[in-house]
């Protein structure tokens, strides 16, 4: 017994699952701290969790649940090294604005 | 032996001992390079005896001559195209061996005591033993390819010891104008070495000897072209009209070198290799008569500028390109064994004029103009003698060995008919004229008072005259085998001459003509050089253009550098420098980087550097992916190239 038997259609998650990414897009392309980009890349990655939840459940295969697990660990790593890229730029360039971080500019 | 003559050591010898002292000779001892420089050419001539030894005995091995050495190594293998490093022992091989390495190997000897006080002792040798290599591949060659790297070496062997004093200009210069003439010779060797490969698909000599052996009627035609390509090449080499302008500044070198390479072995080069594939020329007489008019035309035109020059050097120079002439014309009346016997006996009393007269330049401290010598008889007597029977060899006194070769040229030409009368005209006429400048130089230098009392000459050490009293026996003697005998050891590799038809009466008549042409050059000489020494000023007085011309050597340098050199030098530096060089290429390099450049101004932009830009083309390109798999009118792409495909298989 969940929500998705009781009659909430499918478009509704994928249409959650959308806006989410779509946030995470916008968030990532007009913020300048360097952390709220993070922030904004970890959104998109749920958003997609979301969606492989979502057909996953539509189609009773168990192979999506299974790439978010994969997607979950990911992002876990991938938080770890952003973080601490994060604060060795932080104390290389006692910033975090990403406008400024663009030392490979011709 | 067993029948292995080890022809290869004759030509590596003197290339190890080129390499010994090239290499190592700046830090040997100056005795020891001295030892290899004359040990491998001793070593070499050594092998040549062994061999004459062999030929001479009739040893069984050798019966059947020509003896031919193979490298068990291939050169060039390609199709029906062998071409291999093969030696060749013939006759007429075996006679030039001997005159390069014997005469070779004595003015080796010779250079150790003129030489021994410059710089670059080991230098000067390891170039000489170059030279002996490439020389001895030249000759001994059994392939008109191999021949061409003998022909090669030589040419760049001239041009480093022409230019051995390379600090001073005109050393430099005379030695690339030698290499550049020769270019152009070596042009014409090269083109008829490419027809012989087009019309015989070989260039062994023996094979393409056999083929013409075969086919006795085929005459003219691209033979002729053949002949007359081998012949500029020939020219080249051996300083004939119109390519003979770098011979005289060839003399820029030191005197064994002018010796050696400029007049007794290198520029007959060109005569050889005339007699060398003379079955070509037989089939051409179009080209045979060429070779006649341009030998006739280059001994009288070289003998009328040598009347009038005042460096001793200079006056042989022009002499060895008229006495080349005689061979060149002997060649062309098909006496091949006539012309190769005044090769011979030229290097004998040519090599022996250079020597000597280096001798009397370094006697004086190095000064070769003549009208600052004289009463040099008794200061150097050894010179003068040795000197003395080269200067009757060259007029050709019966019995010096310069009378009997030149007789027997000059016998063969009159016997072709009315152009060979007018040849041998011209050759007798040469002969007055030779007869005479040799002893203008023979008074200038030898008799009369010193013209330059401060200078105290002095007698050269023997290591220089010994060389000098064997090419002087030699020079007596050389010519005594006789022309018949010669002919006849040469027939088998220059063929049987034509029967002749002036029987001995015409030959003695025609012998003391030559003769008495020689003594009248003698007397001309002595009345204008020992009884009347003012008769000479006097007479360029009188026919002023006449001296001038003469004297300014028919202006052909001048002639060539106006109608040759300054339209090359122009046409390079404006067309080929400034439009092709400059506009063209300089221009395309100049647009294309341009290009570059401003496609990569345009590109630059991308790379902002900015991480929010980076993402936003990212996301743009997303969308785009996108946008091309959901919309439908996208999916036509693969529909089309799926119809294209269907197309192409039917």
């Amino acid at each position: 017994m969940n929500l998705l038997s009781q009659g909430v259609p499918l478009s509704w998650y994928l249409l959650l699952s959308a806006l989410l990414f779509s946030l995470g897009v916008l968030g990532f392309l007009i913020k300048r701290n360097l952390i709220t980009v993070f922030m904004s890349i970890e959104l998109m990655l749920n958003a997609v969790n979301l969606s492989f939840v979502t057909f996953a459940h539509q189609w009773h295969a168990v192979r999506g649940q299974i790439f978010v697990f994969f997607v979950m660990m990911v992002a876990a790593a991938e938080a770890a090294v952003g973080v601490a890229i994060i604060i060795a730029v932080f104390r290389a360039r006692a910033t975090l604005a990403v406008d400024r971080i663009d030392l490979m500019k011709l | 032996m067993n029948g292995n003559l080890n022809l290869w050591l004759v030509a590596l010898f003197p290339f190890a001992g080129f390499l010994l002292n090239g290499i190592l000779g700046r830090r040997f001892p100056k005795w020891l390079v001295t030892a290899v420089a004359l040990l491998t050419p001793l070593a070499s001539f050594a092998l040549v005896l062994n061999a004459s030894r062999f030929v001479f005995a009739g040893s069984p091995e050798l019966n059947a001559l020509p003896y031919v050495e193979t490298c068990p190594v291939g050169w060039i293998h390609a199709g029906a195209l062998n071409i291999d490093f093969s030696f060749v022992l013939d006759q007429l091989s075996l006679v030039m061996l001997l005159v390069v390495t014997g005469v070779g190997f004595l003015i080796h000897i010779y250079s150790v005591g003129y030489m021994g006080h410059e710089e670059g002792y080991a230098r000067y040798f390891s170039y000489l033993n170059l030279f002996l290599f490439f020389m001895t591949v030249l000759v001994l060659a059994g392939n008109a390819l191999l021949m061409f790297v003998g022909w090669e070496g030589v040419g760049l062997a001239s041009y480093l010891l022409i230019g051995f004093y390379f600090k001073k200009d005109s050393a430099a210069n005379a030695g690339k104008k030698a290499f550049i003439v020769n270019r152009i010779g070596d042009f014409g060797f090269l083109i008829g070495m490419f027809l012989l490969l087009a019309n015989f698909g070989t260039l062994t000599f023996s094979e393409i000897g056999a083929r013409l052996a075969a086919n006795p009627a085929w005459q003219g035609g691209v033979l002729t072209t053949i002949a007359l390509c081998l012949l500029l090449g020939a020219a080249g080499k051996s300083a004939q009209l119109p390519l003979y302008i770098w011979l005289p500044d060839a003399m820029e070198g030191p005197t064994p070198v002018s010796a050696l390479i400029h007049a007794a072995t290198m520029v007959t080069a060109g005569v050889y290799l005339i007699a060398r594939t003379h079955i070509l020329f037989d089939h051409a007489p179009f080209a045979l008569a060429v070779v006649a008019i341009v030998g006739a035309a280059t001994a009288l035109f070289a003998a009328t500028i040598g009347l009038v020059q005042n460096d001793i050097k200079r006056v042989l120079a022009y002499s060895t390109i008229s006495q080349l002439g005689y061979m060149f014309l002997g060649c062309g009346v098909a006496a091949y064994s006539a012309a190769i016997f005044h090769l011979m006996t030229h290097a004998f009393f040519k090599a022996l004029l250079f020597l000597a007269a280096g001798s009397v330049i370094h006697s004086l401290g190095g000064e070769q103009d003549l009208r600052k010598m004289g009463g040099l008889r008794r200061k150097i007597p050894i010179t003068f003698w040795t000197m003395t029977a080269a200067v009757f060899a060259i007029a050709g006194f019966f019995p010096f060995a310069g009378f009997f070769s030149k007789d027997a040229i000059l016998y063969a030409a009159f016997l072709q008919g009315p152009g060979g009368r007018a040849l041998w005209f011209v050759g007798l006429v040469t002969a007055l004229l030779t007869s005479f400048y040799m002893f203008r130089l023979w008074y200038l230098t030898f008799l009369g008072e010193s013209r330059s009392p401060e200078i105290h000459p002095h007698e050269s050490p023997w290591s220089m005259l010994g060389p000098l009293v064997i090419l002087a026996l030699l020079s007596v003697g050389g010519g005594w085998i006789g022309i018949e005998r010669f002919a006849a050891f040469l027939s088998p590799s220059t063929g049987v001459r034509a029967a002749e038809s002036g029987g001995p009466h015409l030959e003695l008549v025609l012998s003391v003509a030559a003769v008495a042409v020689a003594f009248a050059g003698w007397f001309i000489a002595d009345l204008f050089y020992r009884q009347k020494p003012a008769q000479p000023a006097e007479l360029a007085k009188a026919l002023p253009v006449t001296y001038k011309v003469l004297s300014n050597k028919f202006y052909v340098d001048e002639i060539y550098g106006a109608t040759v050199v300054k339209p090359l030098f122009g046409f390079s530096k404006y067309v080929l420098g400034w439009v092709v060089d400059t506009g063209l290429l300089g221009g395309l390099a100049w647009v294309l980087g341009g290009a570059a450049l401003f496609a990569g101004a345009i590109l630059q932009r991308w790379q902002s550097g900015n991480l929010r830009s980076y993402a936003a083309w990212l996301a743009a390109g997303a969308a785009a992916v996108l946008l091309f798999m959901l919309v439908p009118w996208a999916s036509v792409w693969p529909l089309s190239a799926d119809l294209i495909w269907k197309a192409a298989r039917h």
